[in-house]
């Protein structure tokens, strides 16, 4: 198993570290060359703007669309955005999954939080524990297309995990935690 | 659901985020505008940069919270501003704006010339600079949630960018090779809290993140401190002292991108116009140095 994390800005360090302990190869996607081979792709949190602004600016808009077609492509936060089909503001996007995002939903680095969910979706990873969900100045899933499945809500509903067919989008940093169940999720649908 | 706001790991999470990206000082909203089109992943609020400071002399403090808010309302990339060493009460009306981070930072006159702030009474993170690392885990054991390397701001001479970052990660190194019953009087040589001492020992770096800063003012100057192993980069007078900021700017952030890669490195750093002018620090009288604030 071969996993790329997209190395342009953010915490893809923390993303690596999670799938070597899990047994995966992991390459560091700067250019379109970098994703030839892999399995599946991690997008981490960070700066949308910045992160989408380097995309295009090396040619990796496209590519990354045409991965996206045939394989698992999974964003938390700013990778979560950058995969939405809009996020009420003019900047890059991939727009593959259908998805409507609001950035900075829960206002400003104060107001971050934790919190654990529900994930029913987890069951299969051994426990459906709750899951101790870190959000940091995060994006809201704001509404969800058909073919999209809502796997994490906050307690107002309001949606915060969802997953369309082998992409996958969350809200929040299972990076920046220990439990390992969102990575090893991920890492089944690369198969 | 039980829910915690302003814990320690979303303090230091938000720079985790921050990670291989540049952050740029900026002293109005169009100023902020340019940065976030050039790809920076936060901008630092600030009325004057560090080389104008260092022109003007006199007392430097924090910046109106009018013109902080403007920029806030600019972007939607964070915004972090700067308290003077020790300035709580600066502080505090930072937070009460709603900044993202707060830099308690010698750039800045210090308001107190024993004690920083303690950090963890607030709910906004904060960054700090350091020269060695007993520095930066003092201000760790004050509540810090980032660390920045100090360099030597408002200069664009990389040289105590490099000294810094250098002694850090060298020392992080030594701590690594000690054996264990050695590390007490390691943690009393340098001055630091013995907890966070042996948290670095274990994970073989800062238990934060770490960015250089002071004194960066061309793509290779970024480049060549990832590459000695910093988290990103905070670039001061370096962008907006430059005969072309916007290009400067985003070529800066390409290079904290691709900075182990020789040829896009070349590629960015042709045709960036005049860069700032700079003041070498080997001939700067030890009196001008701001990095020796902090204790």
């Amino acid at each position: 198993m071969k996993i790329g994390v997209l190395a342009l800005q953010g915490d893809f360090a923390e993303h690596q570290v999670m799938l070597e302990k899990l047994g995966s190869e992991v390459v560091q996607v700067r250019l379109p060359s970098h994703l030839q081979g892999l399995n599946g792709l991690i997008i981490p949190g960070g700066e949308s703007t910045t992160i989408g602004k380097l995309a295009t600016e090396f040619g990796l808009i496209e590519p990354l669309r045409q991965f996206g077609l045939e394989h698992a492509i999974w964003g938390t936060c700013a990778g979560a955005i950058f995969l939405s089909k809009d996020a009420r503001r003019n900047q890059p996007l991939l727009r593959l999954m259908d998805i409507v995002v609001e950035r900075n939903a829960f206002g400003r680095q104060v107001d971050s939080f934790e919190v654990s969910l529900n994930v029913p979706a987890l069951a299969k990873e051994g426990t459906n524990a709750p899951y101790h969900a870190v959000f940091i100045r995060a994006p809201l899933i704001e509404s969800v297309g058909k073919g999209v499945e809502v796997l994490a809500s906050l307690e107002d509903g309001r949606i915060v995990a969802a997953q369309q067919g082998r992409l996958l989008a969350t809200s929040f940093h299972p990076e920046l935690t220990d439990d390992d169940r969102f990575h090893r999720y991920f890492m089944e649908l690369s198969r | 659901m039980d829910q915690k706001i302003a814990s320690f790991e979303v303090k230091k999470g938000l720079a985790q985020m921050l990670k291989g990206g540049v952050i740029m000082d900026v002293v109005n909203a169009e100023h902020a505008k340019i940065a976030e089109e050039a790809g920076a992943c936060a901008v630092m609020a600030l009325e004057r940069v560090p080389a104008d400071i260092r022109a003007d002399g006199g007392v430097a403090r924090m910046s109106d919270p009018d013109m902080i808010q403007k920029i806030m309302d600019a972007v939607t990339i964070p915004v972090m501003a700067k308290c003077r060493i020790g300035h709580f009460v600066e502080a505090q009306i930072l937070e009460s704006i709603g900044v993202d981070y707060i830099d308690e930072s010698e750039v800045l006159t210090p308001a107190d010339e024993a004690n920083h702030i303690n950090k963890h009474n607030f709910k906004v993170p904060f960054v700090c600079g350091c020269r060695n690392l007993g520095e930066a885990l003092r201000r760790l054991g004050e509540g810090a949630a980032m660390i920045r390397t100090k360099g030597e701001a408002g200069t664009g001479d990389v040289v105590e960018a490099v000294r810094h970052a250098r002694t850090v990660l060298g020392e992080i190194r030594k701590l690594q090779n000690l054996p264990e019953e050695e590390v007490m009087a390691f943690a009393k040589e340098i001055g630091a809290p013995y907890e966070l001492v042996l948290e670095t020992r274990k994970l073989g770096r800062l238990p934060v993140v770490n960015f250089a800063a002071g004194g960066i003012a061309t793509p290779a100057d970024a480049a060549l401190m990832m590459q000695l192993g910093v988290d990103g980069v905070f670039v001061g007078s370096g962008i907006f002292k430059s005969g072309d900021p916007a290009k400067r700017a985003a070529a800066i952030v390409k290079a904290t991108t691709h900075y182990q890669d020789a040829s896009i490195l070349a590629q960015v750093s042709r045709g960036l116009g005049e860069a700032m002018v700079g003041r070498s620090i080997s001939t700067m009288p030890q009196e001008e140095k701001i990095a020796t604030r902090g204790w």
